[in-house]
């Protein structure tokens, strides 16, 4: 007996608090994985990620709809089309954003700051105008609600493990398609050095749209991710986008698997502290670390050599 | 000798002048039949002969939305409702609307731009306790009114405010007495929202629990107004296996904790949970279907079944939807304008000071939907206290009906 608990007890709380500490894990990689595309890969800094994010979630919200209204047999498999659905729109979105406002700040990264953030007020506005001001859920379909018990004493939530498999998929083909495909090959060499990139014929104003246009896709997948866990409404965007950018940052701007290792970190360490402390004081003490951490190391955890 | 005005012609005359006379004063006055500005509006407000002007000051936008929206729909509703029965004396009651936006600061300027700039008669508004925290010293500095709808802290006394929603001695003591009572319960884990409401809340329960029902509180946690984060929290309550949760978690964070609790497989089957701050408006952001099974406790609950909560009800839903939620402070904002009319009715005048006056003399009742409350002379409601169970409907089966509870705002030894 510890503290009181039995081992077994305190086995299923282990088990547990282990999970969500994996399903924070997911939630903060699927959010910083867009944002590391973008951010990463194309030093553009994107205030209006969030907005991405609920644009991917009002879209799952609305098919939702459409399909209790109009095809209520399907309701059960809805989902996963939706999820694609939402990264499609997120992408379409994203591609005529970088066409009319990005590529012609390419060069200034304080005003991409200052246009994207005039960005995401207007969408937050247009959500507003659209969706209303109160926040919204879609009808989950019922094989992702409920938890999975498998024993008396550890529940699993079920759409926790939704989350994670949606991240292993989406973080799979990320870094497959970056490191082994065409596209990436082209991702790659624009970002180290492109003039020569351009030099060798590479299209590089159409590489960039498609990698902006494929960060806000993987985006509006998070945002589809997140209706499971929580409601969406215009604002919710603002509420993820501080902590994407500090997984970015913290695990080095231009490395994928730095995103992969801060996120870990991040999530671990805000798990288990909140467990132990109240939640506000573990938010409290893992900031402070990263603070820390970025002090002595500013480039990141993983830190790659690019010349620009 | 016969005076020339005596004739017959010059009599009829003189009777077809009075006759006339008499008949266009009484014309006048069945018109315009509200007693003149200068003795009802001594001190500048927004009032005119045939109009007065009041503010409604709520979040529409912002994570407190889910919860305001239905208070000022409600206030829109009582206002048209007195327009139709002749206003308030005899003048139509328009309203400016402003727009909180779940910020308290926010809060406080659009009530200094209401009092200072429009002038407004009273305001109908507010949902948090911080809301109202901000707005309290613009209301004593310019002698506004407020008519504030929801179940709060008490601890509080305002002679500038009207709190149509219950006290924490009305809402918490009756309802920890029930659970103790019928759920035996004698474990508690407090978790709420991070402001002035669920702290002082929990503060008041927790003293109530361990003097009065010698129970004990086996941890108690807050939340950031908008956290979406319950993983750990709901962790821990596994961890130390209350008898009663006890949540006051507010606006948008109530659809993440409930979720989230569905998820980890807690359900109202397994585990008692008493909530003080959700009403059919979260339950319907939440979803019925992860509520189903747990408490509220609340002074009104759409499914009460009396003739004038049917007859709200249907007014509401005509007026504003039929998907439109109606929760406990929907109706209590809907008390806001009735009683406000009751009490400058009562003074004759809308001059804050005299209304106030009014409002203190305990004589003014309401026949709300939640039936009869009466305004006490310490500007609350005595009302009762219900508890409801959720259906997988978002409606709740109201299984508890407590005595009228006197308002105890500033209860002794907390």
């Amino acid at each position: 007996m510890l503290f009181g608990y039995s081992f077994s007890d305190l086995g299923s709380i282990l088990v547990m608090q282990g999970f969500s500490g994996l399903s924070l894990f997911s939630v903060l990689l699927l959010m910083a994985l867009g944002l590391a595309i973008i951010f990463g890969q194309m030093g553009v800094i994107n205030m209006a990620h969030g907005e991405f994010m609920t644009i991917g979630a009002y879209s799952i919200y609305v098919i939702s709809k459409i399909t209790e209204q109009y095809f209520p047999g399907f309701m059960a498999y809805y989902f996963v089309v939706a999820i694609i659905a939402a990264f499609v729109i997120a992408f379409t979105v994203g591609y005529f954003v970088e066409f009319l406002l990005i590529r012609h700040l390419y060069r200034r990264p304080l005003d991409t700051l200052l246009a994207t953030w005039g960005l995401s007020l207007i969408m937050q506005q247009i959500f507003r105008s659209v969706f209303g001001g109160r926040e919204v859920s879609p009808t989950l379909p019922d094989w992702l609600m409920g938890s999975w018990a498998p024993t008396p004493n550890i529940d699993i939530p079920i759409n926790g493990l939704f989350v994670m498999l949606i991240t292993l998929v989406v973080t799979a083909i990320v870094i497959l398609a970056l490191y082994k495909s065409r596209w990436g090959l082209k991702v790659r060499a624009t970002t180290q050095n492109r003039m020569m990139a351009g030099a060798v014929g590479i299209n590089t104003q159409k590489v960039d749209r498609m990698t902006f246009a494929v960060g806000c896709g993987v985006a509006g997948i998070a945002g589809a991710a997140f209706t499971t866990i929580a409601s969406t409404g215009p604002t919710s965007g603002s509420t993820y986008i501080v902590d994407t950018f500090l997984v970015v940052v913290f695990g080095g701007a231009a490395s994928l698997l730095g995103t992969v290792a801060s996120a870990f970190t991040i999530s671990q360490a805000q798990s288990i502290l909140t467990f132990f402390m109240t939640n506000a004081m573990g938010k409290v003490v893992t900031l402070l670390a990263i603070i820390v951490i970025l002090m002595l190391r500013p480039e990141g955890l993983f830190s790659s050599k690019v010349r620009k | 000798m016969i005076n020339k005005t005596d004739s017959k012609v010059w009599r009829s005359i003189r009777a077809a002048i009075q006759g006339l006379t008499l008949s266009s004063v009484l014309i006048a006055s069945a018109v315009y039949a509200g007693p003149p500005t200068a003795e009802v509006n001594t001190t500048g407000l927004a009032v005119t002969d045939d109009t007065v002007t009041v503010g409604i000051l709520h979040s529409l936008t912002g994570t407190m939305a889910i919860s305001e929206t239905g208070a000022q729909e409600a206030e829109k509703l009582a206002i048209e409702q007195i327009n139709a029965q002749g206003g308030v004396l005899g003048r139509q009651i328009k309203y400016i609307q402003e727009d909180g936006a779940s910020d308290w600061p926010t809060f406080a300027e659009k009530a200094k731009k209401l009092l200072e700039e429009n002038h407004v008669a009273a305001i109908f508004g507010c949902w948090t306790s911080a809301s109202r925290k901000a707005v309290l010293p613009v209301l004593e500095r310019d002698n506004g009114l407020l008519y504030y709808p929801t179940f709060y802290e008490g601890l509080e006394q305002s002679k500038n405010v009207v709190y149509t929603g219950q006290e924490a001695t009305q809402q918490v003591f009756a309802g920890l007495d029930w659970v103790a009572k019928n759920k035996n319960a004698k474990t508690f884990y407090l978790i709420g929202s991070d402001y002035i409401w669920p702290r002082t809340t929990m503060k008041l329960a927790r003293k109530y629990i361990e003097t009065v029902l010698h129970g004990k509180v086996v941890g108690e946690e807050y939340a950031a107004l908008g956290s979406t984060q319950f993983g750990s929290t709901i962790n821990k309550i596994r961890l130390k296996k209350p008898d009663v949760i006890y949540a006051a978690v507010v606006g948008g964070s109530n659809v993440a904790w409930f979720k989230q609790l569905k998820a980890a497989g807690i359900n109202g089957s397994k585990q008692t949970l008493l909530t003080l701050s959700v009403t059919e408006d979260e339950a319907q952001g939440i979803g019925g279907e992860n509520l189903k099974g747990f408490y509220s406790a609340m002074k009104y609950f759409q499914s009460l079944d009396t003739p004038e909560n049917k007859a709200f009800v249907a007014a509401f839903k005509k007026r504003w939807g039929a998907d439109a939620p109606i929760g406990d402070v929907t109706q209590a904002a809907y008390e806001g304008p009735w009683l406000w009319k009751a009490a400058v009715e009562k003074a004759g005048s809308f001059d804050t000071d005299k209304v106030v006056k009014a409002e203190e003399s305990g004589t003014i009742t309401f026949n709300a939907p939640e039936g009869m409350v009466y305004l006490e002379p310490n500007h609350h409601l005595k009302t009762r206290l219900r508890i409801g169970e959720w259906r997988d409907d978002g409606q709740a089966d109201i299984v508890y009906t407590s005595p009228y509870i006197m308002p105890n705002p500033f209860p002794k030894g907390y």
